[in-house]
């Protein structure tokens, strides 16, 4: 990849990873809240059913994931295993979209 | 303190091995001390490289119980712990012998690195006047007396995992030059320094910055360009 894709790839990752920041605290807290009074799994999927704020923010939690993931991975395959190119790009391709599908199947399951 | 040192030294290439020498214990002493009492009076086959004496001229560094030193600068007292001095030449260079190591890969970075000054002026044209408060000024000079030893580069676990990695030193010189309101390289210098071998691929583990005999910090200088980059890429301009 050239100079300029690999800027590209780098902003991103930062910018996902500011956006993660973000998510990961609203949802530990979320997480922590939730469980306070003991809520059941019923009463969770009550909130989170029908709710178009919920599935929102969980549908950019995913697409947060899924760009920042296989970029660190990027890194890490290179520097640790000597895998570059064309191959390891597209397998990281494949990757992300794994993770947004899974990601997304469950944001939906808690949402539908 | 004990009369003696015992010293393990790097011998041979990349395939030596360390060898014991007992070398006589001085007030004030530094390494380069040691490696030279080796050479002339215990073994005079013994390779090794120094110049100035008195940390200008970049050229003693050594790994030092495996850390990176200037050795001309690096009294024992502040090494010889637990009675053991190992000497071995800079880590993420070929060695060429003994204590030599080639540090040719390593200035060829700076090059591909475009760390060559380029100005729009000649001889003819009056000196350039930079305001020495200027915010641009200021970074250049946290950053501009780096002489060139190879300790950082040494130091950096980037380079290690990826030998293409233009490393903290020829990285730092970049940053000094793209600070540098003289120079007209701009965008063609931030082009050679983005991506995976360049500034994208530090870690910012700041060994160099722990490890620099000058006390500058390389770390900040590729965090600069970093940005830098991005800021190019996203004007369009990368």
């Amino acid at each position: 990849m050239n100079p300029r894709g690999e800027t590209y790839l780098w902003i991103a990752q930062r910018a996902s990873a500011a956006v993660l920041g973000l998510c990961v605290l609203v949802h530990l807290a979320t997480i922590i809240y939730a469980v306070q009074g003991g809520l059941t799994g019923a009463e969770i999927l009550a909130r989170t059913r029908g709710n178009a704020g919920w599935l929102a923010f969980y549908a950019i939690f995913v697409a947060a994931v899924a760009v920042h993931a296989p970029i660190g991975l990027r890194s890490v395959l290179a520097e640790w295993l000597g895998w570059r190119g064309r191959g390891r790009d597209a397998a990281l391709v494949a990757f992300a979209l794994i993770l947004a599908g899974l990601g997304m199947r469950a944001v939906l399951g808690v949402y539908a | 303190m004990s009369a003696t040192l015992n010293v393990s030294v790097w011998r041979g290439g990349a395939d030596g091995a360390y060898r014991d020498y007992e070398v006589p214990r001085h007030e004030s002493q530094t390494v380069l001390d040691v490696v030279t009492h080796i050479q002339r009076a215990l073994d005079p086959t013994l390779a090794y490289r120094y110049a100035c004496r008195v940390g200008m001229c970049g050229s003693c560094a050594m790994t030092v119980n495996g850390a990176p030193r200037w050795t001309c600068r690096t009294h024992v007292d502040k090494v010889y712990k637990n009675r053991k001095l190992e000497i071995a030449p800079l880590r993420n260079l070929p060695v060429i012998r003994d204590l030599v190591a080639d540090m040719r890969e390593f200035f060829d970075k700076w090059a591909r690195a475009r760390g060559q000054f380029r100005g729009a002026r000649t001889k003819a044209d009056d000196f350039a006047r930079v305001a020495p408060g200027s915010e641009a000024r200021k970074l250049v000079d946290a950053a501009i007396e780096c002489i060139g030893c190879g300790v950082c580069y040494s130091a950096c676990d980037v380079v290690a995992a990826i030998p293409e990695y233009l490393g903290p030193a020829a990285l730092n010189r970049a940053w000094t030059l793209a600070k540098d309101e003289r120079d007209t390289l701009g965008v063609d210098r931030l082009r050679a320094v983005a991506g995976d071998a360049g500034c994208h691929a530090c870690h910012t583990h700041m060994s160099c910055t722990e490890r620099c005999p000058k006390g500058l910090s390389p770390t900040a200088g590729i965090s600069g360009l970093k940005r830098a980059v991005a800021g190019a890429a996203l004007r369009g301009e990368l």
